[in-house]
């Protein structure tokens, strides 16, 4: 993981989890338009989740398909709990995510990136949020699904956490489960996220802490 | 009353900063008694208060605050100026003009401002649901005839200004430029000679890279002192 590797956007992360690969890149908050999407009570978020056309084995067409447009949706809505919309009415925040390569698990990536590319943006938010899946393959639960996995097995459960508030902002599941499978997976997944979240925190605090090394100690005067 | 870090930690959003009877302070947020972080950040602790001096941000404007704007827009009556904040600002024909201004009256605003003049000005009135309203009926404000432009993220601000404006003076003193500080980041340097620019240009540079180590006006002195030598 990596923050503020795009100079032009306000806010950026990239990760590498597995085989994925993900940028992703936050503007904002500013002016809406058209100005008629503006909320008067609140900020509002546009996401745009993307697969490159050379993420997969096969060629992707660049055109958003039906699967980005509704993870697009998702993501945002995985999203918009962590941030304090009501503070800025009236504007927008973009997040666009970027999938470079892609083996299995690209929402949760998406989701965990966009969460760090919003905190590098100085945008005031609850809590981060961590993702990642947990699944059954071939009768045996496991966490952070790949893609083949995730086809061949029996079933999957995208997962959002923010894990300081246990709040879950994403829940999908895909396939079948019995209920006490579902129960153990959802622990699974919850585990994943929190080690996710520690890496993302460490990750955040990297970027300043080099700087700090350089010159001593830490210090600030207002 | 626990906290959970010590002063000048490096904190994340959501990182759990203090229970009980603290009062939440900037980029923090307080939820059944417990205060959070909402930015990335150095934490910092008062008798009563927790809050956190965010390491990056964009400006939201302050009433009172000076800033540094870009014209946008002239309309008919106002200019839209653009000051690096989530909305644009608005001033008014009639602020500028000081009488009432009327359309069939008077002239082109264009004459006065136009697109791509650069302003300073002073926040007047702002509450988030309308843009902010700006002024330049005060002396030192207007429009920009020289000097050079530096840009520099509005968290970082005080920081430039330092303890009682200490470390502008110093770059003052230093290096014999006028240096004019909006709020929103931006920075305007008129010097005597483009050298003299370049070196408060530096200075600042250097600023914002080290804003959060200890004893930076010191090292800012030493900086301009051995370059002035050369």
């Amino acid at each position: 993981m990596e923050v503020g590797i795009l100079a032009n956007a306000d806010g950026s992360a990239y990760l590498e989890q597995g085989k994925n690969k993900v940028l992703a890149a936050v503007y904002g908050p500013k002016e809406v338009h058209p100005k008629h999407l503006a909320q008067a009570d609140r900020a509002i978020i546009r996401c745009r989740y993307h697969m490159a056309p050379f993420s997969v084995e096969e060629r992707k067409s660049p055109a958003p398909s039906r699967r980005e447009i509704e993870l697009s949706k998702v993501i945002r809505e995985a999203l918009e709990p962590a941030i304090f919309l009501e503070y800025y009415p009236q504007t927008a925040i973009d997040v666009f995510i970027e999938i470079l390569q892609a083996d299995g698990g690209t929402r949760c990536a998406g989701i965990t990136t966009a969460a760090l590319a919003l905190a590098d943006a100085g945008i005031p938010m609850r809590d981060l949020v961590a993702a990642c899946a947990a699944g059954k393959v071939e009768g045996h639960l496991v966490l952070d699904l790949q893609d083949e996995e995730d086809k061949k097995g029996e079933a999957d459960i995208p997962f959002a956490l923010m894990p300081h508030m246990n709040a879950i902002t994403l829940l999908q599941m895909d396939g079948s489960l019995t209920i006490d499978e579902f129960e153990q997976l959802l622990d699974l997944a919850t585990e994943g996220c929190k080690q996710l979240y520690t890496l993302q925190k460490e990750t955040l605090k990297e970027k300043y802490v080099t700087v700090g090394e350089e010159e001593g100690e830490e210090e600030v005067e207002a | 009353m626990p906290v959970f870090y010590e002063k000048k930690d490096l904190v994340t959003p959501g990182d759990l900063l203090a229970e009980g009877d603290y009062i939440p302070g900037d980029n923090t947020y307080k939820e059944a008694d417990k205060i959070y972080a909402t930015r990335v950040g150095l934490v910092d602790y008062t008798a009563k208060k927790v809050f956190v001096i965010a390491l990056k941000a964009f400006y939201v404007p302050n009433v009172g605050d000076i800033v540094i704007g870009k014209v946008t827009e002239v309309s008919s009556g106002s200019w839209v100026i653009d000051v690096n904040a989530p909305l644009p600002a608005m001033l008014r024909a009639a602020d500028v003009l000081d009488r009432s201004f009327s359309r069939s009256r008077t002239s082109d605003l264009s004459s006065i401002f136009d697109i791509g003049d650069l302003l300073i000005a002073k926040i007047v009135a702002y509450d988030r649901t309308r843009p902010p309203l700006l002024t330049v009926q005060e002396p030192g404000l207007g429009k920009i005839m020289r000097g050079q432009l530096v840009e520099v993220t509005p968290t970082k601000i005080p920081r430039v200004i330092g303890r009682q404006g200490s470390m502008v003076s110093m770059i003052k003193n230093e290096t014999g430029c006028q240096i004019t500080i909006g709020q929103n980041g931006l920075i305007l340097i008129n010097g005597k000679t483009p050298k003299d620019e370049q070196l408060a240009i530096m200075a600042i540079r250097q600023i914002e890279e080290e804003s959060h180590t200890s004893g930076l006006t010191d090292r800012i002195t030493e900086m301009i002192k051995k370059e002035k030598g050369e």
